[in-house]
């Protein structure tokens, strides 16, 4: 009897120190694959609107953490919305271009952006109109000084933005 | 007996060493296989022969592959095509092959179903080709990023994307997958990895194991006729070779599986020398650029027809979102296969042209995967992706009248 308990007891702590061991490497092994240090900080992107020449209906393409950012000034017959950027008296789309289906890059066609990959679309607003996109293109948190937008620095523009598009 | 006094620079203590004779002749002189067979029973021993050339041919590729998103690109383009020696050669081999043997999975696969190859003591033989099926998908995903031209890069993209769980929004499992924001650096390395060393060793285990789930239920045979495998090997050593139902897999089988072999292989060769273009989209010999997406983007022939379940359902319905309706069946339609043998509600074995009703059935089924196959190389646009909402829709009502069906086949014939 004693035997027996001293057989249970061994195996386990065996068995405790297997697991401990197992999930502690796990941890190790899964935090292994997280985005670098050096990933995580290649941080902020800034652009003056100012200095862009953009041409009202022709959308931009900017490059921030290895995504594309779209900045479209929209003409005056594109529809005004609470998810617009206003600096002054122009009306901008600031937008992740992503589509927000499987991440493939909208590309720009007359009016709309349309998806490639699945034939999504997305308005000059950036909502989404057709296809299986679930959502609008997202917002990048973006902070604004002037004319000058940095990106990955959220500010109360992109955050009230982001609120009307939620 | 644990002392071995022969000497070991002797064929006998050799013998007396590793029991080779009695290994040979286990696994392969008295492993016995059914006469009544055909040639879609050799293409277990082509699928060997085809992924040996994968590893054989990808060897030669590692020692130039760089897998750096700086050199990825020329280290294919340039140094494998244009200076190794014969570096195009096993590029060409690899590329072809890795794309032949999806065929011939799938008609590997086929065969299965088609002889009910996966019922009755023989589920596991199914379970594991489904495993090895799953694996080498994975190894054909991993390995297309590789050149890191444009379908690697947008392919790599939209797939690590599946896992942000559409509306779900799993945050942080994407970006952990591939480390980092969007596909990077990490991600062709982590992924090359996966190519060269995890995933070959997974898939060779999972080989090993899928030759051992056939050794107690043996492979089917034409008319899935019972065969008491003792007694037709007695017959069959005593000397009753007509007589008997089995021949040994080794001289007999494999001769023949040689034939068919030689057959495959000048397939392949004509492929691999005349027309290895079908398996190098031209799209992917522009670098990889994140900022544009080609304008038509496309997986590999073999993974079609899921990728149309994918985008099949392109409308909201039913309170849910197009997209995640269409995640939902594309996930669906990894796993379902899998699940084969527990949906076919028919005692008997049976091949499909004795059962009237899973015969239409199986060729419904063959015809929609080519629909959908078809469907998913062509823009989702007007028409197109109404054919692919039908062909998703005729899919998932394949697999849930499939219970019914058998069902009712076995009731005609008397089995329930």
């Amino acid at each position: 009897m004693s035997n027996t308990n001293r057989r249970d007891f061994l195996g386990m702590s065996f068995a405790a120190v297997a697991a401990v061991g197992g999930a502690a490497s796990l941890v190790g092994m899964k935090q292994a694959w997280d985005p670098l240090p050096s990933v995580l900080a290649a941080g902020f992107t800034t652009v003056d609107l100012a200095k862009i020449n953009l041409v009202p209906g022709q959308p931009q393409t900017f490059k921030w953490r290895g995504k594309p950012i779209f900045i479209l000034e929209k003409t005056a017959d594109m529809e005004a919305y609470d998810g617009d950027l206003v600096v002054g008296d122009k009306r901008y789309t600031v937008a992740i271009g992503l589509c927000t289906h499987l991440g493939c890059i909208p590309a720009w066609k007359t009016d709309v952006w349309k998806c490639a990959c699945h034939g999504g679309e997305f308005d000059a607003t950036g909502k989404h109109t057709f296809g299986p996109p679930p959502k609008p293109l997202v917002t990048p948190p973006f902070s604004i000084n002037g004319t000058v937008l940095t990106l990955g620095e959220e500010g109360s523009e992109s955050k009230a933005m982001m609120a009307a598009r939620a | 007996m644990a002392l071995i006094n022969e000497s070991f620079f002797s064929a006998e203590g050799l013998e007396k060493r590793l029991a080779g004779k009695k290994f040979w002749k286990t696994m392969m002189t008295e492993y016995w296989i059914p006469k009544d067979i055909n040639f879609l029973w050799a293409l277990g021993v082509v699928l060997a022969v085809t992924f040996s050339i994968l590893i054989i041919s990808g060897i030669f590729l590692m020692m130039y592959y760089k897998p750096d998103t700086a050199l990825a690109f020329d280290s294919v383009n340039y140094t494998i095509m244009q200076e190794v020696a014969f570096g195009w050669l096993f590029r060409h081999m690899h590329g072809v092959a890795a794309s032949v043997i999806f065929l011939v999975i799938y008609i590997h696969m086929f065969t299965g179903i088609y002889y009910g190859s996966y019922k009755k003591g023989r589920e596991m033989i199914w379970i594991s080709g489904m495993l090895l099926f799953v694996t080498f998908s994975a190894g054909g995903f991993s390995g297309y990023m590789l050149p890191w031209g444009q379908m690697s890069y947008w392919a790599a993209a939209v797939i690590t994307n599946l896992f942000a769980g559409g509306s779900l929004e799993a945050w942080g499992l994407v970006e952990w997958i591939r480390g980092g924001f969007a596909v990077n650096d990490a991600t062709l390395t982590r992924f090359f990895m996966l190519h060269v060393f995890l995933l070959p060793l997974v898939i060779i285990m999972v080989i090993v194991f899928h030759f051992y789930t056939l050794r107690i239920p043996h492979v089917n045979n034409q008319i899935s006729d019972d065969i008491d495998y003792d007694a037709e090997a007695e017959k069959y050593l005593a000397g009753n070779k007509k007589e008997s139902k089995v021949i040994p897999f080794w001289p007999v089988f494999l001769s023949k599986d040689f034939a068919v072999v030689s057959v495959f292989l000048i397939f392949y060769f004509y492929l691999v020398f005349f027309n290895y273009n079908f398996a190098m989209d031209p799209v992917n010999f522009d670098p990889a650029n994140d900022m544009v997406t080609p304008a038509h983007i496309y997986p590999e022939w073999y993974f079609l027809w899921s990728y149309e379940t994918l985008r099949g359902p392109f409308f909201d319905m039913l309170g849910m979102k197009a997209g995640d309706i269409g995640l939902i069946i594309f996930g669906l339609a990894q796993v379902i296969f899998l699940v084969f043998p527990f949906l076919d509600k028919d005692p008997d074995v049976l091949p499909a042209h004795k059962r009237p009703m899973f015969f239409i059935w199986f060729w419904i089924m063959i015809v929609d995967l080519l629909v959908l196959s078809v469907y998913g190389k062509l823009p989702p646009t007007g028409a197109n992706a109404w054919v692919g909402f039908y062909a998703t829709a005729v899919f998932l009502l394949l697999w849930i009248v499939l219970p019914i069906v058998t069902k009712m086949d076995a009731k005609k014939r008397g089995a329930l």
